[in-house]
């Protein structure tokens, strides 16, 4: 066991799945010369030379392309999008390519890939560097999406992800890169598509996502000190595949939902949760789900903005208290 | 009609006659496949007047020869990556005309079911590694598979078809400077027929030849050659394999060509200029080469025969089309994932 940041467990996850698999390969830009530009990639350069982690031009759209035509060809292929903004300009792989392939052809193409990319706010970067953009990723037949919170899930679902047969969108949290946790020694290996309860609870479920999930964390902790409120609070980790289970069961165990989503609010991932649980466990709920967001808005740069547009631990706590009052 | 700068016939014609580099039996076959590819999208025309072709489709009328010159010049186990307008290059992969044909009328002997399309033809085992309905979509993905190739020290080639609206557009810039720089074994074949869908490509591309004129950019060799003549084709093709293979890097190269047809089903191409078809016509690329091979001493009746032969060929795929039963509902929803099916949640 050793203390790790979310920024080194990247680059350990990588090698892990490098070492075993000849066939991984891992390409974007500045990844490697470089290490990244959150230098979350350091040392792969190095211990597995320029033919498997490779630069590459500013050419997002030839950056995936190149991932699915390795993959559907017997590659294993890491790509990297340095901003999840920047899928943007190459949404045509992760809209139209990826995830149809296999459909259209008739199972007779496959696109085993992994896109890691930084996702989220936090930095100051303002409204085309911080966005939380999985639900794009989630809408789209075919795709599995990922988005780890910690360090150990980071290794863990990065190497399920580089396992799995299916095209994964891997959302690393910019503003997690610098925490740290406990990662254990040896391989590490998760499963995709299960929810974690981190914190046990009878009061309430708060349901989160990477940097939303030491939030309400923290919120459930306050709400217990000083409310008196006791919150489960659940990583989703996986929108897709998505443990509705590990959902369902809170919700009957609590009766009280809540998200804690980073993304503006329309159409977020907790949409679809409010959605499931409405319409699978209506009776089970003592009070109507809550939905806690980003107003729909671009995202600000000055920190003063940023801080109050993310859901805070104060927004969570006052929230839930609130609602459970009411 | 456009000038043809036919730097491949002039640099490679190793002595004249049937049985000089290209050789009689390539050449029957290639005679063979342009009557097939003509056949087949004729009566993909006619089925769709007949209302049992459905959706849309995409000819490649006149362009048979690009296709067929670098099919007959690959190897088993290169691959192809075409458009929308890719059942050519998908039957001259040896794909049978029946599995196309099922495919365009959406029945269960279709090459995919019926779940792509006349844009998707896909046959992996005949190394058709799919076509692609976003214009410039695959030139990328052909650069992954070279990629692949290069990284595991396999020969195979990746060969990219399109048109020549897609030089315009980014991700042909993007994919051109990546398996330049990468030195990728990647073909990026233009098959110029002067019209992106309607409009003439000259009234929206800075440069004459959309595709060789961008070339230089990428420390590419200029290429234009004629794409109506097959032999042409199939040297140009040689070249560029030929090289890819020596591990010698990328080639883009330019097919002047003509589609008879308009841009898809519903267009009747009104906007060519009076004349401009009928030109054209005079160097049908099938009429070309029947004309060759009677040159070259072929008997007319060897020619016949084959011209006959195809004709059987589609009548009968066309009739087992005809009697195929339409896909089973129950695989609306399969193979969306690996594991068979299309679910997101336990």
């Amino acid at each position: 066991m050793a203390e790790l940041t979310y920024r080194d467990a990247v680059a350990r996850g990588i090698a892990q799945e490098m070492t075993r698999d000849p066939d991984v390969v891992f390409f974007g830009e500045d990844v490697a010369k470089a290490g990244g530009v959150f230098k979350s990639t350091v040392g792969l350069l190095e211990q597995f030379g320029p033919k498997r982690v490779r630069d590459t031009p500013i050419s997002e759209q030839a950056i995936l392309g190149a991932a699915m035509g390795a993959a559907m060809t017997g590659l294993k292929p890491i790509a990297e999008i340095m901003f999840s903004d920047f899928l943007a300009v190459c949404f045509d792989y992760v809209a139209n390519e990826f995830g149809k392939s296999r459909y259209m052809s008739n199972g007779q193409l496959k696109c085993p890939l992994v896109v890691r990319t930084g996702n989220g706010a936090g930095s100051r970067f303002g409204a085309q560097h911080s966005q939380s953009v999985e639900n794009w990723c989630m809408m789209i037949p075919g795709l599995k999406v990922v988005a780890p919170s910690s360090p150990r899930d980071v290794i863990g679902l990065l190497a399920a992800a580089v396992r799995d047969p299916d095209p994964v969108i891997f959302f690393e949290h910019k503003s997690l890169y610098a925490t740290k946790g406990e990662v254990p020694d040896g391989e590490i290996v998760d499963r995709l598509g299960s929810a974690k309860i981190l914190r046990p609870g009878k009061d309430a479920t708060i349901i989160a996502l990477a940097l939303m999930v030491p939030r309400a964390l923290e919120a459930a902790e306050r709400l217990q000190a000083e409310h008196g409120i006791d919150c489960e609070v659940v990583d989703v980790r996986s929108l897709v595949p998505l443990d509705t289970q590990t959902i369902l069961g809170s919700v009957g165990r609590t009766h009280r939902l809540f998200t804690v989503e980073e993304n503006p609010r329309l159409c977020g991932w907790g949409a679809e949760i409010v959605s499931i649980v409405a319409d699978e466990a209506f009776y089970d709920l003592d009070g109507p789900p809550v939905r806690i967001t980003t107003p729909h808005i671009p995202l600000p740069a000055a920190d003063i903005l940023e801080d109050i547009a993310l859901p805070t631990v104060d927004r969570i706590v006052d929230r839930v208290r609130r609602s459970l009052a009411a | 009609m456009a000038k043809i700068e036919d730097r491949a016939s002039q640099s490679r014609v190793a002595a004249p006659g049937l049985n000089d580099d290209i050789g009689e039996e390539t050449r029957l076959r290639m005679y063979r496949m342009q009557v097939e590819i003509r056949e087949a999208e004729q009566r993909a025309f006619d089925l769709f007047l007949q209302n049992l072709v459905k959706g849309t489709s995409h000819l490649s009328l006149g362009q048979e020869a690009v296709a067929t010159g670098f099919a007959a010049a690959m190897k088993t186990g290169d691959l192809s990556f075409c458009t929308y307008r890719g059942h050519a290059h998908t039957l001259a992969r040896g794909v049978p005309v029946e599995k196309v044909l099922g495919e365009l009328m959406q029945r269960d002997n279709g090459l995919m079911r019926g779940k792509g399309g006349s844009m998707h033809l896909t046959s992996a085992d005949h190394g058709v590694m799919g076509s692609y309905a976003i214009i410039g979509a695959h030139l990328p993905i052909a650069c992954g598979a070279a990629w692949r190739a290069q990284y595991k020290g396999q020969k195979d080639v990746s060969v990219c078809f399109f048109g020549d609206g897609t030089c315009n557009i980014g991700a042909f810039h993007e994919a051109l400077n990546f398996a330049a720089v990468w030195k990728l074994p990647v073909i990026f074949v233009c098959e110029n027929n002067l019209y992106m869908e309607y409009t003439p490509i000259a009234d929206v591309t800075a440069v004459k030849h959309p595709a060789a004129d961008r070339a230089a950019a990428y420390g590419l060799e200029r290429i234009v050659i004629d794409g109506n003549d097959a032999d042409v084709v199939y040297r140009a093709a040689r070249d560029a394999y030929d090289k890819a293979r020596a591990g010698e890097g990328p080639s883009l190269i330019e097919c002047m060509t003509y589609r008879h047809s308009g841009h898809s089903r519903a267009d009747p191409a009104k906007y060519r200029p009076e004349g401009e078809l009928e030109q054209w016509k005079k160097r049908d690329p099938i009429a070309i080469y029947r004309e060759r091979l009677l040159q070259f001493g072929v008997e007319e009746k060897v020619i016949a025969g084959i011209e006959t032969e195809v004709r059987r060929v589609v009548d009968e795929a066309t009739e087992r089309c005809k009697a195929a039963p339409m896909p089973p509902l129950d695989i609306l929803a399969t193979d969306v994932y690996a594991d068979g099916g299309f679910a997101w949640r336990n």
